[in-house]
């Protein structure tokens, strides 16, 4: 019989942690993709696991898109500045002075100019040829087929029909040049996962994540955070009321939904997310549609 | 779930699992029969994909349309196939299980191996109504190649035999036989249905002859980690931690993961190739330090002696040193859609070390329907053989069945960078 036991959360850490430093070992410039979501503090947590007691060997890089919650802006300064993480943000400018918005352009345009299309020139700019990104494969189904390492071609789009085989642990670094990689350490993990990890290990998360009364607009069944610069965003005749409430993903405010809650702390979070039915990406405007997921990595899309 | 159970819950391990079968054998009502009773999949998912529009609640496997669940690609949907090998999560209060559902049809060979070569276990499914096909013994032969610790039988559509318990003590005797001649050791056999729900994650009325456990119960019970525990330790280095600050100005700190055994504070260590040797002075862990890790954790070891150690060299116990191989037999997956050629160069890339590979003799070929060895120059996409390669420098591996972390390696091809097969160490 085993005498040591590996917990199911310490056996995905060292997978992630594994991951995590062949791509530091066989890439020439590696960055980490840098959401301030929940996912990405346990990305980063991971990373300072795998590099301690050095400092982490990438810069953390910010694809913003100016849509961003106010408070997210608060903890990615904080937190980063906290950690010694070298920060670099970066936004599609031009599309922002054109007034850019998701309610006059629609989502997928809107998603298409300030998040993928500052995502692909941050990546050339900084000429980088490895991204690290907090994608998980529970999370939607064109996730669920897409590989740790995840081929790009030059123009940063993915090819879901031309995916590398990966075997054991063994992953393939190999590229042409002006080709590079998304790799995703933490793939394997479900949102489950990531609550109880963060709550083990006292990961620190955007206050968003907890729940209090805020100004909501309701719409069919979602819950649409109501904020005052937003109010271009919403439909005519919609009015805030406070609702007891918190974020299960975090994405650009106006596209992003909460959910009725009353979990305070991350215990009742951890319990909450046991006892849910529904999955977490229900709350994401950008998900809906037929195959939206899948056309955007197409795209480049992390 | 309470509070009281929250920590319960951090405790439960890892089991990966992995199901090969047709859609025909029922493979998809199955994944669903397990995903829905144990609350794997979500309301919305499962919603999404139901085949009567306007009902608002799912119950059974047979109303929702599992192969749209499963096939997340649009080519996939729009072709009914399934191309791609889908990563599935679900959880009980005692494991979390991550199940590859490899397809069945076409370069099996192929996605079985991509997906069964981290499992823990594999779920083989068998129409009680067809018996023992020569594809479950092929497919049953390559998870015996790859090493899988457990295999399950797994005898569905048993009310389609009226629960009969001699058809099913038929096939699991041919199978027994089967896999006997194979040497794999650990079978289990369970009759189910996985429509009807017997023997899946609930025992039903229908099958009181059977005395084993449901198919949830073996799940939950069997062993994870044993295998790796009582192996030699093995610990390929990734990188080398030289921080090089001002607090740490001469730490050097060894990092990777331990693919089998443990190591202990103040064990003598050998470096392979060099042989160097030295003793373990820390294990160092971001939480504080260790006494003792053991696989499959990734950590971070100091020594007590300056020694000259870089990415591709290998710690172990001194004692316990592995011989450098300049030529290497392997079982062979071909991945590739060129096929493999006699006097072609590759590259190896075994644990966190790359060579260059000439492939010296093609040994046999394996007749994946006969599993007759046969002449042969070259491998073609899907076909197993053995092969001899003459390396540029010297491996430091196990056997594949003493170690699956250093007995296995990719072949990549040097002109397309693409993985092009899956190597076992004779």
């Amino acid at each position: 019989m085993s005498k040591h036991k590996l917990t199911q959360l310490k056996a995905l850490e060292a997978e992630s942690i594994h991951i995590i430093r062949e791509v530091v070992a066989e890439f020439r410039n590696p960055v980490m993709l840098y959401s301030v979501g929940k996912d990405s503090s346990v990305l980063v947590h991971l990373a300072r696991k795998a590099f301690y007691p050095a400092p982490l060997p990438f810069s953390l890089l910010h694809v913003d898109t100016g849509f961003k919650f106010q408070e997210m802006y608060e903890f990615r300064d904080n937190f980063c500045e906290e950690i010694g993480a070298d920060l670099i943000v970066r936004k599609n400018e031009d599309a922002i002075a054109k007034g850019m918005n998701p309610k006059e352009f629609g989502v997928a345009r809107c998603c298409g100019a300030l998040k993928t299309g500052a995502l692909l020139a941050a990546l050339e700019e900084g000429g980088y040829d490895a991204a690290f990104g907090g994608a998980r494969r529970d999370e939607e189904k064109s996730r669920a087929k897409e590989r740790v390492f995840s081929m790009r071609d030059e123009f940063g789009q993915w090819d879901p029909k031309n995916q590398r085989p990966e075997l054991w642990n063994i992953y393939n670094a190999r590229i042409h040049d002006g080709e590079s990689v998304r790799v995703f350490p933490i793939s394997n993990w479900t949102e489950m996962d990531i609550w109880s990890y963060i709550r083990e290990e006292e990961i620190p998360i955007v206050p968003l994540y907890f729940a209090k009364e805020r100004p909501m607009i309701e719409r069919g069944e979602m819950l649409i955070p109501y904020y005052e610069e937003n109010k271009d965003q919403y439909l005519e005749g919609e009015e805030p009321v406070m609702v007891m409430s918190r974020f299960r993903t975090l994405g650009c405010s106006p596209c992003t939904g909460a959910v009725r809650s009353d979990a305070t702390n991350m215990d009742e979070i951890v319990i909450e997310a046991a006892a849910s039915r529904r999955s977490e990406r229900e709350t994401r405007i950008i998900d809906h549609g037929s195959n939206s997921m899948e056309d955007k990595k197409k795209e480049g899309y992390f | 779930m309470s509070k009281a159970n929250l920590d319960l819950v951090k405790e439960i391990e890892l089991l990966r699992l992995v199901t090969v079968g047709s859609v025909d054998d029922g493979k998809s009502t199955l994944i669903g029969r397990l995903l829905i009773d144990t609350k794997g999949a979500f309301e919305d998912q499962l919603m999404a994909v139901r085949k009567k529009k306007g009902t608002t609640t799912i119950s059974s496997a047979a109303e929702i349309d599992l192969a749209m669940l499963t096939d997340g690609l649009s080519a996939e949907r729009e072709q009914g196939i399934t191309i791609d090998v889908a990563y599935r999560y679900f959880a009980t209060p005692k494991r979390k299980f991550i199940m590859a559902d490899c397809p069945g049809h076409e370069q099996y060979t192929r996605n079985m191996v991509t997906g069964s070569s981290t499992a823990n276990a594999a779920i083989i499914l068998i129409d009680a109504r067809q018996g023992v096909l020569a594809q479950t013994k092929r497919h049953t032969h390559i998870l015996g190649l790859l090493g899988i610790p457990h295999l399950i039988v797994a005898v569905n559509k048993m009310d389609l035999v009226d629960y009969d318990q001699a058809t099913f003590e038929a096939i699991r005797d041919e199978m027994d036989e089967y896999c006997a001649k194979q040497g794999i050791k650990d079978l289990i056999c369970t009759p189910m249905s996985a429509l009807a729900g017997d023997m899946v994650t609930i025992r039903g009325e229908n099958m009181d002859w059977y005395k084993g456990n449901t198919l949830l119960e073996t799940l939950e019970s069997m062993s994870v980690l044993d295998d790796l525990d009582n192996q030699s330790f093995r610990m390929p280095v990734q990188l080398v931690n030289r921080p090089q600050t001002a607090d740490l100005p001469d730490y050097r700190g060894f990092m990777g993961t331990i693919a089998s055994g443990t190591v202990k504070v103040g064990d003598a260590i050998t470096v392979v190739p060099s042989g160097k040797t030295s003793t373990v002075k820390e294990i160092v862990a971001f939480d504080g330090n260790l006494d003792e890790a053991f696989a499959p954790q990734s950590i971070t070891l100091t020594l007590n002696d300056n020694i000259d150690i870089s990415r591709g060299d290998m710690l172990v116990h001194a004692g316990e040193e592995t011989t450098g191989e300049k030529s290497l037999k392997a079982n062979v997956c071909w991945i590739g859609d060129e096929p493999l050629e006699k006097r072609k160069k590759y590259i190896i890339k075994h644990t966190t070390r790359q060579v260059k590979a000439l492939v010296d003799e093609v040994n046999f070929k394996r007749d994946i329907h006969t599993l007759e060895e046969q002449d042969a120059d070259s491998l073609a996409m899907n076909e197993i053989g053995q092969i001899t390669f003459k390396l540029q420098q010297p491996l430091n591996c196990d056997s594949y069945a003493d170690n699956r972390g250093t007995g296995s390696f990719i072949i990549i091809d040097s002109f397309t960078n693409n993985t092009v097969g899956a190597g076992m160490i004779v």
